[in-house]
């Protein structure tokens, strides 16, 4: 199988701080990673290459610094990396982030073949919206699914095996298409030592905004139709009753009587 | 960084043409033809957006055999519903929801539209939205109408919840956005109340299919699992110590007649499935009672929980940021507090039933 795998660097959110007196977020020395989801969706990807042969490139769009994840990826299974980088896709939201990402899946296909399939994580831990995937999928004019857990080869088609709010679906899907991964139930493989050195010295393909069929008006800020208005940190606090009791029983006896308290209200 | 740059167009054009000043708000289905919590709960700040942008409430029904969700969306405030009903409809498939949600779309020119953020949602909302060309602004936690401009001003969590975002879509229509269940409160229903019901008929050729469903996998039956419509959730985290000990968490749970649910920390442990995640990776929830036990209330658990109505939280580290959020807290061990707890709410329980 011949697959690609969007990736993208964020900032670990679990180790994002609110600075108590600038109630701004303190983003030095927060590490970057691979965001977690994509870990997956590369880890699922690399399962299908091992089982069925194939090919496995990742794609991220970013700054030059982005390079560190993309090699990461390589030394856990990716074969090969693309980063595109360019100050006209600075800027994007989802709907311009997806357009542009798709044509450069379209220019890397000149190079690595057509693609069975494009691999998303489910979203990215810093913007949280879960839409890149399903609109690279709208630009490709090809099949989706979302918050799969798991995927299998079977006689040309995938099998999914997607997460619903009611339990699961096993959808099959005809390629090329587009899987979006969750959690799974299997975690992503480490990097042996010699997997990283390798990777340490992989070329990475640069793809800029020449390389790519771009239409500037649909990339960047001014091809983004949402705009961020105003950025806030949550208000949190309340002044909740808490219950400091030396015995556990009077404790939630003074937990029982407020509450009832409340409901006879 | 996106949200560092912004930079305020001015003098734009709408993009597409605009028939009405509707809302729209998707009433999702089950698969017995009843309308989910998530869309009636949007009937309600639907109402109000609605008024504002001086159009109509409009729900919008898909699936097979969806009368019963039809008469919840009317009986929950909505003036207008627009209906595609056809057995082919009854199970979500991605490519027949995009196709008949984008027809309805182009034909009836909808201002504003809302979308619950769950699975299908977030699985059917991007794909409309960029066959559209249009702005989607993900899980909102508030929605408003920008004072200045009129457009409808979306406010959402990022970066894990340390940070709002407020977003507008100014210069295209329809705006969209999906918001997160449990948010809103559902009012009242009304099942007097009267509305016009549009059926529209689209027939989806089964050629554009390239998905097939081969099996479901149900697991609604199992308690434990579906959090997302719990009225009450009994959450465990690091601080039960060992997997074993979600029997604590259980007991209560059932006394009290909820679900269980879990921090990260417990998930990461492989102490219960990742479908008890409640958080920002996880379950995104809002019941009238979730109690927290042995959570220390990190901010990405904080965001898919803080809408809930009434939050308890038990911990022995008094200054745990849980109790930031919490309505009640005790200080102390979990593993003494629960059984006397769980006793005192079955003794309770008892006495109503008496």
């Amino acid at each position: 199988m011949n697959i690609i795998v969007c990736i993208k660097q964020v900032p670990d959110t679990t180790e994002i701080k609110i600075d108590p007196v600038t109630n701004t977020l303190i983003r030095a020395g927060v590490p970057s990673i691979v965001n977690p989801f994509d870990a997956y969706a590369l880890e699922v990807a690399t399962r299908l290459k091992d089982k069925e042969g194939g090919n496995v490139v990742v794609l991220t769009m970013g700054p030059p610094q982005a390079e560190k994840a993309l090699r990461e990826c390589l030394s856990v299974g990716a074969d090969k990396a693309y980063l595109a980088t360019d100050r006209a896709f600075g800027g994007s939201d989802t709907l311009a982030t997806s357009y542009i990402l798709s044509q450069v899946i379209k220019y890397i296909e000149k190079t690595e073949g057509k693609f069975d399939a494009v691999f998303c994580g489910k979203q990215a831990i810093d913007g949280d919206t879960a839409q890149v995937g399903p609109e690279i999928a709208e630009h490709l004019d090809c099949a989706q699914v979302t918050y799969a857990v798991d995927a299998e080869w079977k006689e040309n088609e995938l099998i999914v095996k997607k997460e619903t709010d009611t339990g699961y679906d096993v959808l099959a899907v005809s390629t090329p298409c587009v899987i979006t991964v969750t959690k799974t139930s299997f975690e992503p493989r480490y990097a042996s030592v010699k997997s990283r050195i390798n990777a340490a010295k992989a070329t990475i393909g640069t793809i800029t905004a020449e390389n790519i069929e771009l239409d500037v008006s649909r990339a960047g800020l001014k091809g983004s139709p949402t705009k961020v208005k105003k950025t806030f940190t949550p208000k949190v606090k309340k002044e909740g009753l808490i219950i400091h009791e030396s015995s556990s029983e009077k404790a939630v006896k003074k937990l029982i009587d407020a509450l009832v308290g409340v409901s006879e209200n | 960084m996106r949200w560092l740059a912004f930079l305020k167009t001015k003098g734009a054009t709408i993009d597409m043409e605009v028939k009405t000043k509707d809302l729209w708000v998707f009433i999702e289905t089950t698969k017995d033809g009843n309308a989910r919590n998530v869309g009636l709960e949007l009937l309600e700040p639907g109402r109000l957006l609605a008024d504002a942008q001086g159009g109509k409430l409009v729900g919008v029904v898909i699936g097979g055999g969806v009368k019963s969700a039809v008469k919840s969306a009317i009986a929950h405030g909505a003036d207008k519903v627009i209906v595609t009903d056809h057995k082919d409809y009854s199970h979500y498939i991605t490519e027949y929801y995009a196709e008949i949600l984008y027809k309805l779309i182009k034909k009836h020119g909808p201002t504003t539209i809302l979308i619950g953020a769950t699975n299908i949602g977030r699985d059917l909302a991007p794909r409309v939205a960029c066959r559209l060309k249009t702005g989607l602004t993900a899980d909102c936690t508030d929605i408003n109408i920008d004072a200045e401009s009129g457009n409808i001003a979306w406010t959402r969590p990022a970066f894990g919840g340390n940070l709002m975002a407020t977003i507008l879509c100014p210069e295209h229509r329809p705006q969209m956005g999906t918001v997160r269940p449990g948010v809103f409160k559902k009012g009242e229903a009304d099942f007097s109340r009267t509305a016009e019901v549009i059926k529209e008929n689209i027939p989806v050729k089964k050629d554009i299919l390239r998905t097939r469903l081969l099996k479901e996998i149900n697991e609604t039956a199992n308690e434990l699992r579906n959090i997302e419509n719990a009225e009450i959730i009994v959450s465990g985290g690091r601080g039960l110590g060992q997997g074993e000990n979600f029997s604590y968490i259980q007991n209560l749970a059932d006394a009290l007649g909820g679900s269980v649910g879990a921090s990260r920390a417990a998930v990461d442990a492989g102490w219960i499935p990742h479908s008890h995640q409640v958080g920002q990776t996880g379950k995104i929830v809002g019941p009238k009672i979730y109690i927290a036990c042995g959570i220390s209330g990190a901010i990405q658990h904080r965001v898919g929980m803080s809408s809930s109505d009434i939050i308890i939280a038990i911990n022995k580290d008094s200054s745990a940021p849980i109790f930031d959020i919490a309505d009640y807290g005790i200080v102390g061990d979990l593993f003494e507090i629960l059984p006397i707890l769980t006793k005192e709410i079955k003794k309770l329980r008892e006495g109503e039933a008496s």
